[in-house]
């Protein structure tokens, strides 16, 4: 990113009052926003602007988000974070998979809004500068080089697999991952079956390290896509 | 099989039905003394044409035209009356020739008489025979054809059937035409018990009136899929067969069936007819049937598509206007320069506001959804740590300063529930205490094994429920019960229950230093755990650290 243009967001959606919203949201924190109103015009928008970020509403009137992320998806790597008002979960687990970063599911506050984007841009820096080697969230202390885990400053024991899933969380700092995309990755494409073994296994983490584990703070849940790890 | 010893009174009260017209099926034989008059006649006739030309033609010629009357008398008539053309035939001749030729003597023992008497009679009798089987063949094809054709016209018939009434009238009438019977229909209620059907609104065909004792043996037939009553191994005694009506899926109902007395179909063929006219009715009521479940299924599956799109095209029109409100106000809480400390406090009181109504449109859309009846639970095998967590994270603003215990021990056994809409029950109870609780009341959240339930409570030590209500709160929320007196506890309330109902399981509030509210799932049978690991350090194979 150029230190003397301001980075530029690409913000798909129809309603006005929303649009104003994040305009305004987003522009505080610096960013040159430009809006489209449909999904026509967001993907000429994608195209000829090369946003830094894009923010799109799935159910636009003029078709379905989910086409604009495939296409996207087909030539840049660029940060999109879906808003979503629709009930079914498994659409935001569909547009996750298409190759969407992150959703948000309205009403959102700004608050959240934020937090996602900075996420989002963060993990999309590390990308490309070298991963850090220690990662830390609340008293945990990741050490990724020496596949060391400590927790108050004393060695934590995880069992392979709970390390497995940790690291696949820690690549996704602060971004939702989808259930079916842990179950692919830590345990391999043929326990596409077994969802209950995420959900054993986050337990697991929780319990070793999360203060209390029926309020965790770090390792969230967002219920029925996936799992976060919030720094 | 306590009613079969009662079935077995041979008379039942059916016997003194009306019997409707008997329509002859196939032209009965001409009575014997007619055929008899009739060769006679032929003979005699023959020889009165043929006689007065002794003088003229030769007396072989003219037997053989006398022959010729027997053979054709023979065909016709049958044996007998061609065994009577040929002695009359013969005397005729006889004397004849004696009127003729008087000058000599003709004795009947003559040798060329009897050779003659004898060629008549075995031609006559050899014409009759051959005729005879023929006869009865062609009978029999045509017999033949006409089960065929019944059969063919009534498949054709039923083929157009769309309701089962119109199954039972077909048969009935093709039943009355091939057999010059009497039948009807039984067809199962939801129970399996058969019933008789309807009067007929056409009123040209009064439906037999079947005695209880039928009715019994019309429902062993259905009950043990085995014909019963006239010609069958149970039951002979009885008036009607009662035929099971056996579909490739199921018994469809009995073909009972008084068969007349007397001539007619011969046994062995009348039963093979009539077990193909069963099967075709039980056929037949079989695809009415599914016709009917196709088009039920139909119906269904366009209801629920369409109140899916409207519940879609609801939720989306109410959530957008919904999350400008709550953006906005924040966006107003953010400002700079900094409003000043009423404005914020009214922008924050806006944004906690339309953030409640966020919630409400959220609980009235789930709980149309699930009312209708068209609700998909996403039942998966989830731990109940993990949905207090999301439940608590979901509800944290509201609850503001309350503070917050939880009691989930680790280890509890995995349930089957769909977990945004469990998380949802949790929720509506977190906020319910927020809402009746002093601001600096203490909530617990605690799960528990409870027999063969999870249970899952909401504690707070607050003011409690009205006394003497809390066993009744719940079914206050019954649909169609009236509003609850209870400002407030509506909708919250009412989509908890609806949402546990709908997981099988049950839900109770009572008093216990403040309100106490609990929802217990069922626990089932968990899948297959993932296989222990032993717990090494994963540092274990590297000695980097110092």
């Amino acid at each position: 990113m150029n230190i003397d243009t301001p980075p530029v967001a690409l913000l798909v959606e129809d309603e006005p009052q929303i649009r104003r919203f994040v305009r305004m949201a987003l522009e505080g924190e610096g960013w040159q926003v430009h809006q489209s109103e449909t999904l026509k015009r967001g993907l000429i928008d994608a195209g000829t602007r090369s946003p830094d970020l894009i923010i799109l509403d799935l159910g636009l009137p003029d078709g379905d988000g989910l086409s604009l992320i495939r296409e996207v998806r087909a030539w840049s790597p660029v940060p999109i974070i879906v808003l979503s008002a629709r009930i079914d979960e498994g659409d935001k687990i569909t547009a996750l998979d298409a190759g969407a970063d992150d959703y948000l599911t309205k009403p959102f506050g700004i608050g959240e809004l934020l937090a996602r984007v900075r996420a989002t841009l963060r993990r999309q820096h590390k990308g490309i500068a070298e991963a850090s080697a220690v990662v830390a969230f609340g008293a945990v202390e990741v050490d990724l080089h020496k596949r060391q885990v400590r927790r108050d400053g004393q060695p934590l024991h995880l069992t392979p697999t709970e390390y497995k899933l940790l690291t696949v969380l820690i690549a996704n700092l602060g971004r939702v991952v989808t259930a079916p995309q842990l179950l692919r990755e830590v345990w391999g494409p043929s326990n596409a079956e077994n969802g209950h073994y995420v959900r054993i296994y986050m337990g697991h983490l929780r319990q070793k390290l999360e203060a209390d584990p029926a309020q965790p703070r770090h390792l969230l849940t967002e219920t029925a896509v996936g799992y976060r790890l919030q720094p | 099989m306590a009613y079969h010893a009662g079935m077995q009174q041979p008379e039942s009260p059916a016997t003194g039905l009306p019997r409707a017209d008997a329509h002859p099926q196939l032209r009965p034989p001409s009575p014997a003394s007619r055929r008899y008059l009739a060769a006679l006649g032929a003979s005699l006739g023959t020889a009165a044409l043929a006689l007065p030309l002794l003088p003229v033609l030769d007396v072989v010629n003219v037997a053989m035209l006398l022959l010729l009357a027997v053979v054709l008398v023979a065909i016709r008539l049958g044996r007998g009356p061609a065994l009577l053309a040929t002695l009359s035939g013969f005397s005729a001749l006889v004397l004849a020739l004696d009127w003729f030729t008087p000058g000599r003597a003709h004795d009947l023992s003559e040798t060329r008489y009897a050779v003659t008497l004898g060629v008549m009679l075995a031609v006559g009798w050899i014409a009759a025979r051959l005729t005879g089987r023929l006869r009865e063949q062609a009978d029999a094809a045509l017999a033949r054809e006409a089960r065929t054709r019944a059969l063919y016209e009534l498949a054709r018939a039923l083929s157009v059937a769309l309701q089962p009434e119109q199954v039972l009238d077909i048969t009935r009438r093709f039943v009355e035409r091939s057999f010059d019977a009497r039948g009807t229909i039984l067809l199962p209620d939801e129970a399996g018990r058969l019933a008789l059907p309807g009067p007929d609104p056409g009123g040209n065909a009064r439906p037999p009136v079947l005695s209880v004792l039928d009715m019994a043996v019309a429902q062993w037939a259905y009950d043990h899929a085995e014909p019963a009553g006239a010609g069958t191994a149970t039951l002979p005694a009885n008036q009607y067969i009662y035929l099971p009506l056996r579909a490739p899926m199921r018994i469809r109902g009995v073909l009972a069936v008084r068969l007349p007395a007397g001539p007619g179909m011969p046994l062995p063929e009348r039963r093979a007819l009539l077990d193909a006219f069963a099967a075709l009715a039980a056929i037949a009521l079989e695809r009415v049937h599914y016709v009917d479940v196709a088009q039920d299924a139909l119906v269904k599956m366009e209801g629920e598509r369409l109140r899916n799109s409207l519940l879609a095209a609801l939720s989306h029109d109410l959530r957008t206007p919904l999350t400008g409100l709550v953006g906005l106000s924040e966006s107003l809480t953010l400002s700079q320069p900094a409003l000043d400390a009423p404005q914020m406090e009214l922008a924050q009181a806006v944004r906690d506001e339309a953030r409640r109504m966020a919630t409400l449109v959220a609980n009235l859309l789930d709980m149309a959804r699930i009312q209708s009846g068209g609700v998909k639970l996403n039942l998966q095998w989830q731990t109940i740590e993990e949905v207090v967590g999301s439940a608590l994270r979901a509800c944290r603003w509201q609850l503001g300063a309350r503070s917050l215990d939880t009691a989930v021990p680790h280890g509890l056994p995995l349930v089957r529930f769909d977990a945004v809409l469990v998380e949802r029950v949790l929720a509506n109870l977190l906020e319910n205490a927020a809402k009746y609780t002093p601001a600096t009341a203490r909530i617990t959240v605690s799960a528990q094994v409870d027999g063969d339930t999870l249970a899952v409570r909401v504690r707070d030590d607050g003011p409690g429920l009205p006394p003497g209500r809390e066993d009744t709160l719940f079914e206050k929320f019954v649909r169609g019960q009236a509003e609850s007196p209870i400002a407030g506890v509506g909708l919250g309330l009412a989509i908890c229950r609806a949402i546990v109902d709908a997981h099988g399981g049950r839900m109770r509030a009572w008093n216990d230093d403040g309100a106490c509210f609990e929802f217990a799932l069922p626990l089932g049978q968990p899948p297959a755990l993932p296989e222990p690991e032993p717990s090494h350090p994963p540092a274990a194979t590297t000695h980097e650290h110092r």
